[in-house]
């Protein structure tokens, strides 16, 4: 196994900036070795940026990255390449060549394939896949060479669950034979999956840490209320959640009668937006 | 009967030697949501353009508002495809203006709606806005024109938790005013914002009915080990559907006494318990099996 055991690779204190625009304001972000680390955050939260700037594309403003070197980290994102002219095959001897792979490669090959479902279709063309087996080979290219730090920029965006659950077992496969691994994703569900979660918002870091204990820090309390019986007062602070609306009640006073929810990392997610949206508007109100 | 917006009956929809919809039946009713999953390929489109009167059946019924699709019905009918169906180089206001005289709805009417940030936007094109934003002005172009029905596929794709959240208000506001819903979507958290679920593989319904009832009595092994890398390479090379979930293992559908003897056998120290399967697990069981006798199924008939 080449990866080394204890590594940890990250950024720390990372400012970006494209032109005027500031993508990253002073973030941090641990990626030990062995682990899933998940990055949460929706369109234009910086996510992408930080993990480019992991990566080595971006060059950040302040701040310092510890990254293996270039050929030893593997990055899939959701419209990751694969060669659309060439089989399946033809991709990975392609890629396994350019690393110049030789040691059990077959063997190896084999059963990469075959965790990813892809066994059946190696000598398809890649542009001729589906949208979740096109993703599962990129997958494939980026593990061949067992990088040490796999950087997965929303790896299973637009894939059905039952790929999705096959890149879930290629992403353990990863961890455990060394892998350090970040990964971003707007799914809650997924990010729960990952041993440390980092929610950014507008480039800051909003939230940090295991999923079930940011989940538990959530402030005040949430209940669950027939929408008729949510006042004009708990209204700005609620969402649906089937045929109840979710209350959050930032005091922890909940109403009489209305029993207190356990949050799960939806829940903490959506109430530090909805925080961040209200100091944000504050403070463009008091600049105004 | 009342209330029945959409039902389709033994639907057949073949494509050359694919049967891409195989006998599928389905329900939507005024006030309900019912949510359409399966995995890509499974029919979950093709049944989408046979309800919308897009494609026709081979065989079986597809009754919209108890009569055959047409252009009547699609008035009464709003569609989100997963496109968005949005006009890129047109701005927000003139998005909207045109999907509602497509619609014929009144030039008067207000197409902008109770959206401030949209109102915001209203003369910016749209491929300058975010993606959440762009969600929201085809569920608005959608709604414009008051449908009775409303067809979503794929509708919170790629948007972040607090958009998500307000887009799935928009679309129980509109239920809760007497609007019937059919949306897909690939993540099983959002099953519990609907009614009821339908789940297809390879273009049959192998599910129906409330999430909750559809998972129960499934089950699956949990296991707690300080060393999780060295259990998950035991197991899976046992040849268990293991997952990994923070620091835990999953095994859908596993036999707890057979996943601790292979623990055991490797001196890996860990806790097992029975636990139950979550509607995830379920689903990819549902849909790996269904795959998996057709693909034998083929195989030995080849």
């Amino acid at each position: 196994m080449t990866p080394s055991a204890g590594s940890v690779w990250g950024v720390h204190d990372l400012t970006v900036r494209y032109g005027h625009r500031l993508a990253l304001d002073g973030v941090s972000l641990r990626v030990p070795s062995r682990q899933v680390t998940a990055v949460v955050g929706g369109d234009g939260s910086g996510k992408s940026t930080l993990l480019r700037t992991l990566a080595g594309a971006v060059r950040p403003v302040s701040g310092s990255v510890d990254r293996p070197l270039a050929r030893r980290i593997g990055y899939v994102s959701a419209t990751s390449g694969v060669y659309t002219d060439l089989t399946v095959d033809e991709n990975i001897i392609f890629v396994a060549r350019a690393y110049g792979l030789h040691e059990g490669l077959p063997a190896r090959i084999a059963a990469l394939l075959e965790r990813a479902g892809l066994s059946s279709a190696r000598g398809r063309l890649a542009g001729k896949l589906s949208g979740g087996m096109r993703q599962k080979l990129a997958f494939v290219l980026a593990v061949l060479a067992e990088p040490e730090l796999l950087i997965l920029d929303e790896p299973t965006t637009g894939v059905d669950p039952v790929s999705r659950s096959e890149i879930w077992r290629l992403i353990a496969d990863a961890a455990a034979r060394g892998a350090a691994i970040a990964l971003a994703t707007t799914y809650l569900d997924e990010a729960e999956r990952a041993a440390q979660v980092l929610v950014l918002d507008r480039g800051r870091a909003l939230l940090a840490g295991p999923p079930d204990e940011v989940a538990a820090a959530l402030p005040g309390a949430l209940c669950d209320l027939p929408p008729a019986q949510v006042t004009a007062d708990l209204a700005p602070l609620s969402w649906r959640n089937g045929s109840m609306r979710r209350v959050w009640v930032p005091g922890g006073a909940l109403p009489t009668g209305a029993a207190a929810v356990q949050p799960r990392l939806a829940d903490a997610v959506i109430v530090a937006c909805l925080q961040a949206e209200v100091s944000a508007s504050a403070s463009a109100g008091s600049a105004a | 009967m009342t209330g029945l917006l959409i039902s389709a009956r033994a639907v057949v929809r073949r494509f050359g030697d694919l049967l891409a919809v195989d006998h599928a039946d389905i329900e939507v009713r005024a006030g309900e949501i019912v949510g359409l999953l399966g995995a890509n390929g499974a029919g979950k489109t093709t049944l989408i353009r046979l309800l919308l009167g897009l494609l026709r059946p081979d065989e079986g019924a597809v009754l919209l508002f108890g009569e055959a699709p047409s252009r009547e019905t699609r008035r009464r009918l709003g569609y989100v495809p997963q496109g968005l169906g949005l006009w890129d180089d047109l701005t927000v206001a003139e998005n909207l203006s045109f999907s509602a005289r497509a619609f014929g709805v009144p030039a008067a009417a207000d197409v902008l709606g109770a959206d401030a940030e949209l109102r915001a936007a209203a003369d910016r094109p749209v491929h300058d806005l975010p993606l959440g934003l762009r969600r929201r002005l085809a569920f608005a172009a959608a709604l414009a024109h008051g449908p009775e029905v409303l067809v979503l596929d794929e509708p919170t794709s790629g948007v972040d938790p607090l958009a998500r959240a307000r887009l799935w208000d928009t679309m129980h506001a509109a239920v809760d005013a007497g609007c019937g819903a059919l949306v897909t979507t690939h993540y099983m958290d959002e099953t519990q914002q609907c009614d009821r679920v339908v789940v297809m593989a390879d273009g049959r319904v192998v599910a129906a009915g409330s999430p909750s009832d559809i998972s129960a009595g499934h089950r699956a092994v949990r296991v707690r080990t300080a060393d999780w890398p060295a259990a998950f390479a035991v197991l899976d090379e046992a040849g268990q559907a293991v997952a990994l979930v923070g620091r835990d293992l999953r095994v859908p559908d596993g036999d707890v006494v057979r996943v601790q003897a292979l623990l055991d056998a490797h001196h890996i120290a860990a806790q097992t318990s029975d636990v139950p399967a979550t509607f995830e697990e379920v689903f990819v069981e549902l849909t790996h099996s269904v795959s998996a006798r057709r693909r034998g199924v083929e195989a030995v008939g080849a």
